[in-house]
């Protein structure tokens, strides 16, 4: 394997945490905060990549796919806030997962039935095709652009909750749920809030993974667990673990699946090495999270509790 | 015993049950035998999830990764011509087992939401294991040519298989009943309750929590067996996580904490499913929108809304 | 002889020092009240000694072992057993069958599978004695949560007496009760008073005052005094601290009263 092989895979690793980062990040506050356990945030995604399609598919602007997007999913999240899930949070964990549950199997059926059970087509956008020379590789300006929002959005997360006052009441809240609620502050209103801002990050992400990732029923599951494991490594309430998590799990995620049938060949027999690669590859970030339980089962970076 | 609505429903549950043969046999409709054998089946992994769920108070959401170790330690035996009924099971108790033990051990150090989502995460770890099993038909999964054979008894016969899952579901059924009563049971419900009183009593919950689960893992196992036998296929398919939701669909629908509320579960769940799928191409969002309005009415399930529950 | 006995036990919460550098010993028997304004960390220091939590600082013996570091789970094992201010049962479960559960932790292991517990006889009788002891017998088949909190309050006491501890901390026993119940209470206590050493944390002046052998006042975390009841009465310093704190005041309290 040569250098630039693993430069151009590290960056895919990259792009791949802060993909997950996008998901990652709303849902470890809505766990830690509102303690509601949202298995259809995988769903939200999903509806995300399908709108921005569509939307592309009929304007052909990717920045206007992506306001609509970003629009779209915040009345999506408000509205299944009010109507449906603001009834759950009261409720214990178990009514919540089954609850959600449900509407997963709802919401697949639902895009099933308005785009079709075939993979729905998003182009990558012209503007953005090609490759960017990085460190001496060409890299797709697409994966780039990735890396470079998510960063900006990571960014955007970390001034809104260190540096307003939504974001104190955001911290606060997640070491202290129920002082926050003794201190005044609507709590309905932030609930509602936080719901919105992360149905709107999983919408960007699903606009972003939509070109390069297959936008069809059922895509948001397999990213959901990923994200859980992601949260759940990071330590449950803490964004900062959360973005520290996904890059770590999509960095060795991505490197594993590339290097590790190119390490086992060097090791094993070659029909040894095909049998086992993928196997163990994609299980690796699975048992690195165990690993990580075994010795911390808090996660990395656990938000201290009052 | 006494007569309560309970008794009587489990009476006539059980009864139902083991007479769909004789009602399939002389209406000619084999169907019946198959979507009630799949019944005992589920049934089977219901009462062991239920355990975990009903009795411990632990969200499992990744149970079905035990139904397919159990497939899977049929199938692939099978695809290696052997055959032998009593290697199966013992394949398949001895994998659950370990697998059990260790998953449980790392899985019970968390509590709560994390505990839901690393159960998950577990079984999809093993999913994904499944899917890159090429030589085991991957993705797609492969057909069993020959099932369990214990000799005297051939799983894939049909009625053979139909009656040894209904006589094991009995005896679980007993096993539970005792087990429940017993200082072992008094402990995973007291736990349940009120874990922090517990540990004030001077127990310490968690060799307690670990032994329900691998107990709970070597019975869905044993579902497992039973299932590769059923369909003479293995897939994948039985560790997705959606097969997990729906163990738990079942578990609640029908009683959680109750003795026959998976039962009952199972029997409601997969009716209504055919239900379903007989009437619309779309029965999934049908299906969705039940299982939400059922949380949102009630969380007692069938059995627990029938009065007469003893303890 | 001595029982229970702290060392500079230190709690702190972020910033905020709940307990203070405090030290006590209880001896085999005796009664030793720990009184003193709301917030001067008395639960806390009951959750201390009982393991539920862990201390910054300072060494806790018990029966001349060393067990700072034990969890909750084994000091009930080794005789120390508390009841709770909120009462803290198993609601689904009938009278007998919360106490019968505290005498079975004492009982071994629990991995037995089979046997009923409604059969059991060395669960049940001792669970009987204890549900008599605290004057709950009748009630032994009834659902605890259909029972009154003044009965909740005496089955917390039978459970903590059913794991067979030679100290017991009492955290408000009384919490919430009547005067019938609280006097009914306090009897309760004075026959177990010499067969089980106490550590009774309580509001309730009369009973503490007929029921002590020994009193420590904590103020902010911090013991102030510590004595026999007539040491206490008459202690300037705890005066000062109740004065204006509470209606109970300390010195014009009729218990206090009696010389």
């Amino acid at each position: 394997m040569s250098a630039t092989l693993f430069f151009a895979q590290a960056l895919n690793g990259i792009q791949l945490g802060v993909l997950l980062f996008l998901l990652a990040a709303g849902l470890t506050l809505v766990f830690g905060i509102m303690n509601f356990v949202n298995l259809a945030h995988g769903s939200l995604y999903m509806m995300g990549a399908f709108i921005a399609a569509t939307l592309y598919n009929h304007t052909g602007s990717f920045l206007l796919s992506a306001v609509g997007v970003v629009v779209a999913m915040i009345a999506i999240g408000f509205l299944l806030d009010r109507i449906a899930l603001s009834r759950l949070y009261d409720r214990d964990h178990l009514d919540q997962v089954l609850a959600t549950f449900g509407m997963i199997l709802f919401f697949n059926e639902l895009t099933r039935i308005i785009w079709g059970p075939s993979p729905y087509n998003m182009q990558v956008p012209p503007m953005l095709e090609g490759t960017i020379d990085l460190f001496g590789i060409a890299y797709p300006l697409y994966r780039f652009m990735i890396i470079v929002v998510g960063l900006v959005v990571a960014l955007g997360c970390y001034l809104l909750i260190h540096k307003t006052r939504v974001g104190m009441l955001i911290r606060a809240g997640s070491s202290n749920r129920m002082m926050v609620g003794a201190l005044g502050v609507n709590i309905r209103m932030l609930n509602t809030l936080l719901f919105a801002l992360g149905a709107a990050l999983a919408g960007i992400a699903g606009l972003m993974a939509g070109p390069i990732l297959s936008v069809q029923t059922g895509m948001g599951e397999p990213v959901l667990i990923l994200t859980m494991v992601v949260i759940v490594i990071g330590g449950i309430g803490s964004v900062r673990g959360a973005f520290l998590a996904a890059l770590i799990v999509g960095v060795v995620d991505t490197l594993g699946r590339s290097m590790l049938p190119w390490i086992l060949r060097e090791v094993l027999s070659p029909s040894a090495a095909n049998a086992a690669g993928p196997a163990i590859a994609s299980m690796l970030i699975y048992v690195m999270m165990a690993l990580i339980l075994a010795l911390r089962p808090q996660g990395l970076f656990p938000v201290r509790h009052g | 015993m006494k007569m309560t609505p309970r008794t009587i429903a489990t009476v006539l549950i059980l009864l139902f049950l083991g007479c769909v043969p004789i009602y399939a046999q002389i209406a000619g409709e084999p169907f019946y035998l198959a979507l009630f054998g799949r019944v005992l089946v589920y049934a089977i992994a219901a009462v062991s999830l239920n355990l975990l769920l009903g009795y411990g108070g632990l969200v499992s959401f990744g149970h079905a990764l035990f139904l397919g170790l159990g497939a899977y330690s049929v199938g692939i035996l099978s695809h290696h011509g052997i055959d032998n009924g009593w290697l199966h099971l013992l394949a398949a108790i001895v994998v659950c087992g370990i697998v059990g033990l260790i998953s449980g051990a790392v899985v019970l150090r968390t509590t709560g939401i994390a505990f839901i989502m690393i159960t998950l995460a577990f079984a999809q770890m093993f999913y994904f294991l499944t899917v890159s099993l090429n030589e085991y038909g991957g993705d797609d999964g492969m057909s069993i040519f020959q099932g369990s054979n214990f000799g005297v008894l051939k799983l894939d016969d049909p009625l053979s298989l139909y009656y040894t899952s209904f006589v094991l579901l009995l005896v679980l059924l007993f096993a539970m009943h005792k087990l429940i009563g017993s200082r072992f049971g008094m402990v995973i419900r007291g736990t349940q309750t009120n874990e922090r009183r517990m540990k004030a009593m001077g127990f310490a919950p968690l060799p307690y929590k670990l032994t329900a689960y691998v107990l709970s893992a070597i019975v869905c196992g044993l579902a497992g067996v039973l299932i590769a036998n059923l369909t003479l296929y293995i897939s994948p398919s039985y560790l997705a996580w959606t097969t997990s939701g729906e163990l738990v669909v079942m578990v609640v629908l029908g009683g959680l904490g109750t003795l026959m509320g998976p039962v009952a579960g199972s029997v409601a769940f997969l009716i209504m499913e055919e239900v379903l799928k007989a009437w619309t191409e779309h029965w999934m969002l049908v299906l969705g929108l039940i299982i939400v309005v059922i949380v949102m009415v009630s969380r007692r399930g069938i059995i627990g809304n029938l009065p007469g529950g003893s303890r | 002889m001595t029982l229970l006995r702290a060392d500079h036990l230190i709690k702190r919460y972020g910033g905020l020092t709940v307990t203070d550098d405090v030290s006590m010993t209880v001896n085999a028997g005796e009664i030793h009240a720990v009184i003193g304004p709301n917030g001067a960390g008395k639960t806390t220091l009951i959750g201390q000694l009982s393991g539920e939590i862990k201390s910054n600082s300072g060494t806790i013996s018990f029966d001349g072992n060393d067990i700072t570091a034990l969890p909750i789970e084994q000091r009930v094992r080794r005789g120390l057993a508390r009841s709770y201010q909120i009462t803290s049962v198993f609601p689904d479960f009938t009278a007998l069958q919360n106490v019968a559960l505290a005498v079975q932790a004492q009982r071994g292991h629990s991995f037995r599978f089979w046997e009923p517990t409604t059969v059991a006889r060395e669960l049940n009788d001792p669970a009987h004695q204890a549900l008599e002891l605290v004057g709950l017998a009748s009630r032994a088949g009834t659902r605890v949560g259909d029972m009154a909190h003044g009965e909740h309050r005496q089955l917390e006491l039978a459970m903590a007496l059913a794991c067979e501890p030679r100290m017991l901390l009492l955290d408000e026993p009384m919490a919430g009760m009547s005067q019938r119940e609280s006097e009914t209470m306090t009897e309760l206590l004075l026959r177990l008073r010499g067969k089980y050493a106490m550590l009774l944390v309580e509001h309730d002046m009369e009973a503490v005052f007929a029921l002590s052998d020994c009193i420590t006042v904590l103020v902010y975390g911090k013991k102030i005094a510590s004595g026999t009841p007539d040491e206490i009465r008459r202690n300037e310093d705890v005066k000062t601290a109740y004065l204006g704190e509470e209606d109970d005041d300390l010195a014009a309290h009729p218990a206090a009263q009696e010389a």
